[in-house]
């Protein structure tokens, strides 16, 4: 993985140091609220409901033992003995006091982590595909440009006080698990004719209160004009983005007002200016940063690798479901990326404790070859793991209640964090996907669903994703009363597609049947189990369901 | 008048007078700051003034001032609320596009922690009423990264290691 040299490190405490500065001018009122809040939110420093929140970069998801372990530490020092990993792949602390946030961004600092651009209105944490450089589908590793793109976009001058936020996402496979066609810009790495990388390049996705899918600009840009071609996008928009609405400041709001033809040649127009100059990536310095995260050494699998992990499997059902579920095919031979699912049944999503942190770096340090990710669906990832080594990491992860088998199954949700925490939230979510959780988590029953996304928001601001599950949750407010709406046919993948309201709300005691109805009407409806639910509901679209939730189609 | 420009050596006075919208074209000798588009509307009713600057407003093209240039003593870009951020873009379009060598002054909400990334767009002067941006520029605090992360506007930054993308002040040994 990357690791800082000395500019990096110098430009990182420079950070921390310039952070502090503006606390104490904060704290000495020579900065105001308004003057201050975008400074501390350029930090990944929240004002939440009760106190403050915050959040640090985990640049596309990607980290190692010891980063994890000052993840802990903090957690334990500063926080309540545990840390929230989110849908953009960072971590959020929720009980920091304003005045320790320097020294903890100092300590961060000493691990080659930051809180820059974790939020406000710039470009935000660049994310990828959680299985990246381990995924056997993909045509090239992401992080490299991803790592290009976060240095590039770091402390931008011109791009620091944008309309609204934007967020870019990297794929490096053609099935989609970064959801970049829901990013302000998305990426998908691909290969020309003659085998040169190349980017399809994505804008104008994005979901909140008015979700959009992003448009194609372009079918192949090449590598080398990668930051030139963001620079276009970016000036386009600062220049041309609504800044007398902050709910129609993002870029999908000016791709739709102004319209794929247009806005593509003004970018285009730009980028006619821009490239060919300073931002032209030399190939050298590609293969440099490429280099950081060459695949780890790979042992070879031995002879009876294979039948050995079958047997285990044999031998113990848990594990065989366990292998099933939160096993992700794998580059190399006798490898897998594993899945460490944070959503154990009746949980907060996305929350683990300090000690949970730790356990997760030891088994990467011992059978991961030191490499951990975050996924956006709120799930930790060791990607380099033999075959051989799963029923040990297995056994360790149930001692610590991390061994749920629920990866893409439907307790594996998504949740905002809701009315207990956002000063924003309407309604709350943890404690509806806790009771999701737990109805449907009855031995064998998620299982027999099969792959099942359930997204949960407690705003229409959609930090829960809901517009791209398979079965969208949305908590409103109503005359004192939370109400939740329920979406359906929602995907975040490369067919992406946003949820379509099903009908009226139901009530925070109603929802979780109103689920159950949901899922009970596909499983009386699909053609075999290998029909799942998002290919069931694209064959016979709502018609059944509200027949079902409401008694009229 | 109160000194509240500052600039590399210090502050100085604002010697520029602003033409309002509906005030005629004087005919006595005078610095005069014109908006752009009152300006782009008829240039020529200004052929006479001798020192003419313009004024910028959020939202305006700066691209249509190319013609021109070489006519103003300065450009002045103004930020009605710092956290609008067009300004940025203008000043870079002015200095990198456009060429534009004179004085390229912020004028509106300024304040100390955007003053360093303003300067890398390319603004070299800065019209300061908040206090306490007062007080720390003339104390010589200007809480800066002095690392930078990307090609940019300002002629006193050179290469740093090396990605291309890097750059560090002049006169910093990195």
């Amino acid at each position: 993985m990357y690791r800082y040299d000395e500019f990096d490190e110098s430009f990182v405490s420079s950070r921390v140091a310039q952070f502090r500065d503006q606390v104490r001018r904060r704290l000495s009122g020579d900065l105001s609220e308004d003057q201050f809040k975008p400074l501390r939110l350029m930090n990944g420093v929240y004002l939440q409901l009760h106190a403050y929140m915050l959040r640090v970069a985990i640049p596309y998801g990607t980290l190692n033992a010891r980063q994890m372990r000052k993840l802990a530490e903090v957690a334990r020092t500063y926080d309540r003995g545990y840390g929230h990993f989110t849908t953009r792949q960072n971590i959020q602390f929720n009980w920091p006091r304003l005045q320790d946030v320097p020294d903890i961004l100092a300590e961060l600092a000493e691990v080659e982590m930051h809180a820059i651009q974790t939020s406000g209105n710039c470009i935000r944490n660049v994310t990828a595909d959680h299985f990246a450089g381990a995924a056997a589908d993909e045509v090239a590793d992401p992080r490299p440009y991803a790592e290009i793109l976060r240095q590039w976009s770091s402390l931008h001058p011109e791009f620091s006080f944008l309309p609204r936020k934007f967020k870019i996402a990297v794929t490096g496979a053609a099935h989609d698990r970064a959801a970049v066609q829901v990013h302000d810009i998305g990426l998908q790495l691909v290969r020309d004719e003659a085998g040169s990388i190349g980017f399809t390049v994505f804008v104008g996705g994005g979901l909140g209160r008015t979700p959009m899918v992003a448009r194609k600009v372009r079918d192949f840009l090449p590598e080398t004009d990668l930051l030139a071609y963001t620079e276009a996008i970016l000036r386009v928009y600062n220049r041309y983005g609504r800044r007398d609405n902050k709910y129609k400041a993002r870029v999908k709001i000016l791709m739709h007002e102004t319209g794929l033809d247009t806005l593509r040649a003004d970018i285009e127009r730009e980028f006619e200016e821009v490239r060919s100059g300073v931002l032209d990536l030399p190939k050298a310095e590609v293969d440099r940063i490429t280099a950081y995260f060459a695949p780890p050494p790979f042992a070879q699998e031995e002879a009876g690798d294979a039948d050995a992990f079958a047997q285990a499997l044999d031998s113990d059902p848990a594990l065989a479901v366990f292998a099933e579920r939160n096993l992700a095919p794998h580059k190399a031979p006798g490898y897998a990326s594993l899945t460490i699912s944070l959503k154990p049944i009746g949980e907060a999503p996305g929350d683990a404790s300090a000690e949970q942190m730790e356990l997760v770096a030891d088994l990467a340090e011992t059978f991961g070859h030191d490499e951990i990710r975050v996924s956006h669906e709120q799930n930790l990832v060791l990607p380099h793991v033999r075959r051989a080594d799963v029923p040990e990491i297995f056994r360790r992860l149930r001692g610590a209640g991390l061994a749920e088998a629920n990866a893409g199954l439907i307790t594996d949700i998504i949740a905002c964090p809701g009315m207990d925490y956002c000063a924003l939230a309407t309604a709350r979510s943890i404690p509806v996907a806790q009771r999701i959780s737990e109805r449907f988590a009855a031995s064998g029953r998620q299982q027999e669903i099969g792959d099942l996304k359930v997204k949960i928001s407690g705003c229409i601001n959609a930090c829960g994703h809901h517009h791209v599950g398979h079965i969208g949750i949305l908590g409103v407010e109503k005359k004192g009363e939370e109400y939740y709406q329920i979406t359906l046919g929602g995907s975040g993948d490369e067919n992406t597609a946003i949820g379509q309201i099903v009908g009226r709300g139901f009530s925070y005691d109603g929802i979780v049947d109103a689920v159950e109805t949901v899922v009970d009407t596909y499983l009386g409806l699909r053609q075999s189990p290998q029909e799942d639910f998002l290919a069931a509901y694209r064959r016979v679209g709502d018609a059944p369901f509200k027949e079902a939730l409401y008694g009229t189609a | 008048m109160q000194a509240d420009i500052y600039k590399e050596n210090g502050f100085s006075i604002d010697d520029w007078q602003l033409l309002e919208e509906d005030q005629a074209v004087p005919t006595e000798p005078g610095r005069f700051l014109v908006s752009l588009e009152r300006f782009v509307a008829a240039p020529e009713a200004f052929a006479d003034l001798r020192e003419i600057a313009i004024l910028v407003r959020a939202g305006d093209d700066v691209t249509v001032l190319a013609p021109h240039l070489d006519r103003f003593t300065m450009v002045a870009i103004e930020f009605a609320a710092f956290s609008d951020g067009r300004g940025y873009s203008s000043a870079r379009l002015l200095r990198q596009r456009l060429c534009y060598r004179g004085e390229l002054r912020a004028v509106g909400d300024v304040l100390l922690d955007q003053i360093p990334l303003m300067r890398r767009c390319g603004f070299d002067a800065f019209k300061v009423v908040h206090e306490p941006t007062r007080r720390a520029l003339e104390t010589g605090h200007l809480a800066e990264v002095p690392l930078y992360l990307q090609p940019a506007a300002r002629p006193d930054e050179q290469p740093a290691g090396a990605r291309a993308w890097a750059r560090s002040p002049v006169g910093l040994a990195r």
